[in-house]
């Protein structure tokens, strides 16, 4: 099997990182060798956040190279674009239906793209929408965003969902375990 | 036992298998996560050292006990921790003595792409370089007993890639290490200059040793390939090169100071063309060169070497930044959109938005410093004129007084966290007194070591296990520096912060300003969010300039917004708001 690389991005604090190690870790329960980069510090504070999940049979470089990702899981739609150059040529794009407003654009000096969906899916045919936040509220808490989005990541794998939720299980706080499960089942069974 | 841990969990686990005995060190990204997983080993004695000298000169102690000691740092630490490395690369070590420098290419989050392999080259002891956290654990351990057979400290050097990255790692047990107790021998261990001497000679030798070493160390490894193609490399970028290069034949080194030069000769000769591939600077390349070049008719190999001429010297190396400097990356067909940046910005509620909101509007000259609040030189806040170094706030701003004379004190503020205080900020405010300034200083006193990732310090009352420490009170210890002019305030109350600020700047004496808040990140008391009364918002634009996440402008209804998943309800953009605008009360739709 050749490396699977998948990119995830967002911004700070929308749980990029966990659901990074959540994929890795099942890739390799799955029996894979698996990399993943990722940096912290200054550049988490409410910045631009970009984790690299690779796994296969031997993975050599942590860091995906451009062109290459097989699937681009978004936390925030503008983000999205900021990645793309990664993105395979038939490559899948899973997009969170969410916008963060950065900085400048909170106080008036630039604008939030305006049909930044829209410009991306005239680009890119493989798009699936997932309405992270409506689903995972309805699976019990708005915080299960990741949760949900890994669900509809789990869809285009041919990792065993039962892997999955075995590691989600593992790193979710007991009480919510139920939950994240629906919250996956959801996100899986969307598309 | 396999696990899936970061360079910087397996340096760890590799430093306690080795049966460490001590660490101390100073957090530092992106060096952190190595002594905060020590401190979880019970095993061992961790602490947070004030500074990265500090954490070096406490190891060499624990060495000369005959311990297994470690420090770590991130690789400008190292150059506050210079002076004594280089003393304990002429006294040598007892117990086995590893210093960790995990640098950062690219500059994640640093201010200067440094390349420390240099340190083990000037400082002539062995440099290690691990290419994935298996090599970092097996390294870690290697690193004790190289230092104890060569009488030396070791250098293990990082980069942000191999510290932040996660792979598969095959761990084992620790085995323990009894320190072997302190033995008084002053020509080994006082480096007066009789004794400096002797232990320069033993210096050189321990390199030629080293170097025979190199030749037959078994993570200095040639893997065959194709023979058109040689690449010498090491560290991370050992494995772009193999994503890169997948037929090329390699050598990889991983004792990169001193370099087994037969082994790289031999190597050179038996591939047609030769690349270095290394990140940073060209550390490999020209001491490689240098084999190449006919001196007294000894000449290793004739070739080209081909390395930094193609790979870019700036930035971070990756596989598309290496295939694009041959020529191999295929152009993406997609086109990059138009997108705002997204740059880290100072949290909702963070309590050193107040000062800088403040030192903004009073138009001062800020000297800044290394930390969370660095953020405060980004707009609106736009509160910050020079960032030299940790500590570096304090002794600028004297400067800048003492260039421009007693005016300048007065339209100057240096401002300095409070860890960066204790790291050493001490000692330029000592100058400042000592030297008759009439400058100010305030220290953001957020009672944490926040944008490494909260680590406790001598403020906190809290040790790096989180038990119970004597608090060093920044009061008493900045009168004790002779300053007595000391404000105590709450930063998140705009009015007093404003006051004391031009308090202190007009007070022809030394003043400090103590701004005592603690990192909302740590309390977590947060309020229930603020909600902006549409009827009352004239959409002036004021608390915009506060530079909080949570607010935003409506630019169809000419109000503020306030983002309630944001909002933690601190309430400064309420005490801003001319028209009292945000509150809690009915909000009148």
């Amino acid at each position: 099997m050749d490396t699977v690389n998948i990119l995830i991005c967002g911004v700070g604090g929308q749980g990029v990182l966990l659901a990074g190690d959540i994929i890795a870790e099942t890739a390799i329960a799955s029996g894979f060798d698996a990399k993943k980069s990722e940096v912290h510090g200054m550049a988490q504070r409410g910045g631009s956040v970009v984790s690299h999940v690779r796994f296969g049979q031997k993975v050599n470089s942590p860091l995906i190279r451009q062109g290459e990702a097989d699937v681009i899981l978004s936390f925030e739609e503008m983000e999205t674009a900021r990645y793309l150059q990664f993105l395979k040529a038939d490559g899948c794009l899973i997009i969170n239906r969410q916008q963060i407003i950065p900085m400048s654009v909170a106080t008036g000096q630039a604008e939030y793209p305006v049909d930044i969906v829209e410009k991306i899916k005239q680009q890119v045919k493989n798009v699936v929408l997932c309405p992270g936040m409506e689903l995972a509220e309805k699976a019990g808490s708005a915080k299960a965003v990741n949760t949900v989005l890994l669900g509809a990541l789990a869809k285009k794998l041919e990792l065993a969902p039962d892997k999955w939720q075995g590691i989600i299980s593992q790193r979710v706080p007991a009480k919510t375990v139920e939950m994240n499960k629906k919250a996956f089942e959801s996100g899986y069974d969307q598309q | 036992m396999k696990m899936f841990l970061s360079g910087n969990e397996a340096v760890a686990r590799g430093a306690w298998e080795a049966g460490v005995n001590v660490v101390s060190a100073y957090p530092g990204t992106p060096s952190t996560e190595i002594l905060e997983n020590l401190g979880k080993y019970k095993e061992i004695y961790a602490e947070l050292a004030t500074n990265e000298k500090v954490g070096l000169e406490v190891a060499a102690g624990a060495s000369f006990a005959g311990a297994r000691a470690l420090t770590c740092m991130k690789h400008v630490g190292l150059n506050v921790a210079a002076d004594p490395l280089f003393s304990m690369a002429y006294i040598g070590v007892k117990g086995g003595f590893v210093v960790v420098s995990a640098d950062d290419p690219g500059m994640h989050s640093s201010q200067n792409e440094q390349d420390n392999r240099y340190y083990a080259k000037m400082a002539k002891i062995p440099c290690l370089e691990p290419s994935d956290s298996q090599e970092c654990l097996e390294m870690a351990k290697l690193a004790f007993s190289l230092s104890e057979k060569f009488d030396t400290p070791v250098l293990l050097r990082l980069t942000t890639r191999i510290s932040h990255s996660k792979g598969v790692v095959e761990v084992g047990e620790r085995k323990e290490h009894k320190p072997t107790g302190y033995v008084k021998d002053i020509v080994k261990n006082i480096t007066i200059p009789a004794h400096a001497r002797k232990m320069h000679v033993k210096v050189e030798e321990r390199l030629k040793k080293l170097a025979d070493y190199g030749e037959s160390f078994s993570y200095n490894r040639v893997e065959k390939g194709d023979k058109k193609l040689g690449i010498i490399t090491s560290g991370i970028s050992y494995q772009y090169s193999k994503d890169v290069f997948p037929e090329a034949s390699f050598l990889k080194l991983a004792l990169t100071f001193p370099l087994p030069s037969k082994m790289i000769s031999e190597f050179i000769n038996s591939v047609d063309e030769i690349y270095v591939v290394e990140e940073n600077d060209t550390f490999l390349e020209e001491q490689i060169k240098a084999l190449g070049y006919k001196v007294s008719g000894n000449c290793a190999y004739e070739k080209e070497i081909i390395g930094k001429s193609k790979i870019p010297i700036v930035g971070e190396l990756d596989p598309t930044v290496l295939a694009r400097a041959f020529g191999l990356q295929k152009e993406s067909p997609y086109k990059p959109l138009e997108l705002p940046a997204r740059p880290p910005v100072l949290c909702p509620g963070c309590p050193h938005r107040g000062v800088f909101y403040a030192l903004n509007k009073l138009k001062l000259t800020v000297t800044g410093d290394i930390g969370c609040y660095t953020l405060g030189m980004m707009e609106p806040l736009n509160a910050m004129d020079t960032v030299i170094c940790m500590g570096g706030s304090v002794t600028a701003a004297m400067g800048l007084e003492k260039a421009l004379g007693p005016e300048m004190a007065k339209k100057t503020v240096a401002v300095i966290g409070d860890s960066t205080f204790f790291h050493s900020g001490i000692t330029g405010l000592v100058d400042m007194v000592y030297n008759n300034s009439q400058g100010t200083v305030i220290i953001l006193d957020n009672r944490i070591t926040a944008m490494t990732g909260h680590q406790e310090n001598p403020g906190t009352g809290k040790t790096l296990r989180g038990h119970e420490a004597p608090i060093i009170e920044l009061e008493p210890l900045v009168r004790s520096c002779g300053v007595e002019h000391i404000q105590i305030i709450d930063p998140l109350d705009l009015k007093q912060t404003e006051a004391a600020i031009k308090e202190a700047i007009n007070n022809p004496v030394v003043s400090v300003i103590i701004a005592k808040s603690p990192c909302i990140l740590i309390e977590k008391k947060f309020k229930p969010a603020l909600k902006v009364d549409e009827n009352k918002c004239v959409g002036c634009k004021i608390c915009l300039k506060l530079g909080c996440p949570a607010i935003s402008f409506d630019k169809s209804k000419k109000k503020s917004q306030i983002d309630p998943m944001f909002c933690i309800g601190c309430e400064v953009c309420a005490s801003l708001c001319p028209k009292q605008a945000m509150g809690r009360g009915e909000v009148v739709a």
